[in-house]
């Protein structure tokens, strides 16, 4: 057994796997990943199922350090500057760390979240098939919160001898997210929704694993109620009475009482996770069938990334892929600390 | 003969859910149909379906797109909505103690003084209730329940608390509510329970299912205490009734 000690962690930083599904009934939400597609690229490296669990790292810097047998990890999502035992570590490589050799990560360079996957993946009992923390319920493992420094993470040892893996990086997305409109876009008027997708949305600094909001125009309502409540997905777009929308993510409440004008599309999901506060998005609808049909390509992609994972020992040219990786404009850490925990829900219909 | 019912709609909850919404308001007779509709779903067992979330008024169905799609899961569920197998309600009673106001129920006084009746008439409203469970949601193990007392019902408040305590009983519009974990709240506090809804670490980590019937009796601030500490080292508290 190897293990993972955590030196230093910013906020919102913890273990998460695809998420716990069959409990939202109960009002148990699923949590999970933010961004899915990392994950799978991540533990494809790591040779892990796609949603197997991992660490979750926050925009701000971490430090990790080894203990007893050897690990090996890989970093994909949010670019960063790591070091692994002093030697530079490229975005989307693994690398093999010894006992006492530690992994210091920078803060995020432009994204948000960034995951650091191990061979074998994260150890711990799942509940409801999941070892995502979720706070709240008091739910996760190996710790039912986010991790602090002094934690420390049981994990099984890596092969010594396996060679080492890359994933080229591809370039990001680029466009507006999509939603599908729906379930409640008929409680706002044509004009509301053209503002929807007209509109450039700031991500405000009260944003988190719940939900982000949006600053932007107003969008009011034909009808100047709220719903009675009824269930929400991630991704849900919610119109509260401000009339700023909150895009839901994976630590939402299962049912809300704000009408959902639109549901940003699975696939972009990820996006939406990775935008910083203060950073802009745009909105494109798109048809459920389109929307689908994308959820199908995303799906195969995830499947085939162990497929696309190079091996090449020491033979790969690593200040290339540290200068692809440095491509991104860089982003003053201001930006990251603008980045905080908004007060609770104010859903109206909530009790 | 009444006329048939009309079918629900069913609207797109993006590519991975949909909402099949059999009306836009608080009625037990909607809910009733939603729960119904929930259990034929649940036997069908339909391919790609995740899982389902009843609410007072719809069911959200979460689903695969990659085993299924939006038109032919949609054909699907509304003719199971047409065709109804015949299931059984659930038949489950539960008689939840609940220590009322002074500091376990701060708005207890404040709301007899806004019915004109006293706190004791309150207690004794709410204690004759039979509720029935009409969703869960907002937070684990939160209960919404129908079958308060019309003369209690109260609008929400209009500052709400940024924190109430777990076990809160509270009471929103003609709702009342079991809730589980500290959360913000809106609605007037009038007593709680040792009971918890939600508790990761005992089997069953759930006790309320929607559908399932409950009735309040109080218990004062000492047996609360008691109640509350094997409450919380997973004891489950609360009375079933044998059907």
């Amino acid at each position: 057994m190897s293990l993972l000690a955590v030196d230093h962690v910013g906020p919102a930083t913890s273990v998460q796997d695809g998420g716990r599904f069959g409990a939202q009934r109960y009002g148990l939400t699923p949590s999970g990943v933010m961004d899915r597609p990392a994950l799978a690229v991540a533990n494809a490296l790591a040779g892990n199922a796609p949603f197997a669990a991992a660490i979750e790292i926050g925009p701000f810097g971490a430090r990790f350090t080894v203990r007893d047998g050897p690990l090996r990890v890989a970093l994909a999502g949010a670019a960063r500057e790591a070091t692994a035992a002093g030697r530079p570590l490229p975005m989307q490589t693994t690398v093999l760390l010894a006992a006492g050799e530690s992994l210091v990560l920078g803060a995020a360079r432009d994204g948000v979240f960034s995951y650091l996957a191990v061979e074998g993946a994260v150890c711990g009992e799942p509940v409801f098939g999941s070892l995502s923390v979720n706070a709240l319920a008091g739910l996760g493992s190996p710790f039912p919160r986010p991790l602090r420094a002094g934690d420390v993470l049981a994990l099984r040892d890596a092969a010594p001898l396996a060679q080492e893996r890359r994933l080229p990086l591809a370039p990001a997305p680029q466009g507006p997210i999509r939603i599908v409109f729906g379930p409640q876009h008929e409680e706002f008027d044509a004009a509301a929704q053209e503002l929807l997708l007209a509109s450039e949305w700031r991500v405000s600094a009260l944003s988190d694993r719940m939900g982000y909001r949006l600053d932007g125009p107003a969008i009011t309502r034909a009808h100047g109620h709220d719903i009675v409540s009824d269930g929400t997905v991630t991704g849900s777009v919610q119109v509260p009475g401000s009339g700023r929308p909150i895009i839901l993510m994976p630590d939402r409440g299962t049912t809300g009482g704000y009408p959902k004008i639109a549901t940003v599309i699975s696939a972009d999901l990820g996006r939406v996770a990775q935008t910083r506060p203060g950073h802009a998005i745009r909105f494109h609808a798109v048809t459920i069938e389109e929307a689908q049909q994308v959820a199908r390509h995303m799906a195969t992609h995830i499947a085939s990334l162990a497929n696309l994972v190079q091996t090449g020992g020491a033979a790969f040219d690593l200040a290339a892929l540290q200068s692809a990786n440095t491509a991104g404009v860089a982003v003053s850490a201001v930006d990251a600390a603008t980045w905080q925990s908004p007060a609770g829900p104010d859903d109206k219909d909530q009790p | 003969m009444a006329s048939p019912l009309p079918d629900p709609r069913i609207l797109p909850s993006g590519d991975t859910a949909l909402t099949v919404e059999f009306g836009r308001t608080v009625d037990t007779a909607i809910n009733a149909r939603v729960l119904a509709f929930d259990r034929t779903v649940a036997a069908a067992r339909l391919a790609g379906v995740i899982e389902t979330v009843p609410t007072y008024r719809s069911l959200l169905v979460h689903y695969d797109p990659v085993a299924t799609g939006f038109a032919d899961l949609s054909r699907k569920l509304l003719a199971l909505a047409r065709h109804p197998a015949p299931s059984e309600e659930s038949t489950r009673r539960w008689r939840i103690p609940v220590a009322y106001g002074g500091a376990h129920g701060i708005d207890l006084d404040a709301l007899a003084e806004r019915h004109g009746i006293t706190p004791d008439e309150v207690v004794r409203r709410h204690t004759s209730g039979d509720y029935r469970v009409t969703m869960l949601g907002f937070t684990p193990g939160y209960s919404y329940l129908s079958g308060l007392d019309p003369s209690l019902a109260t609008p929400r408040r209009n500052d709400p608390r940024t924190e109430t305590p777990a076990g809160t009983i509270s009471i929103g519009g003609i709702q009342t509510g079991i809730q589980c974990i500290a959360a913000p709240s809106g609605w007037h506090l009038i007593g709680r329970t040792p009971v918890r809804t939600f508790h990761p670490h005992r089997e069953p980590m759930f006790l309320l299912e929607p559908g399932d019937a409950v009735t309040f009796f109080a218990i004062d601030a000492v047996e609360f205490a008691a109640s509350d500490a094997a409450a919380a080292a997973g004891e489950i508290v609360a009375e079933q009734i044998a059907p």
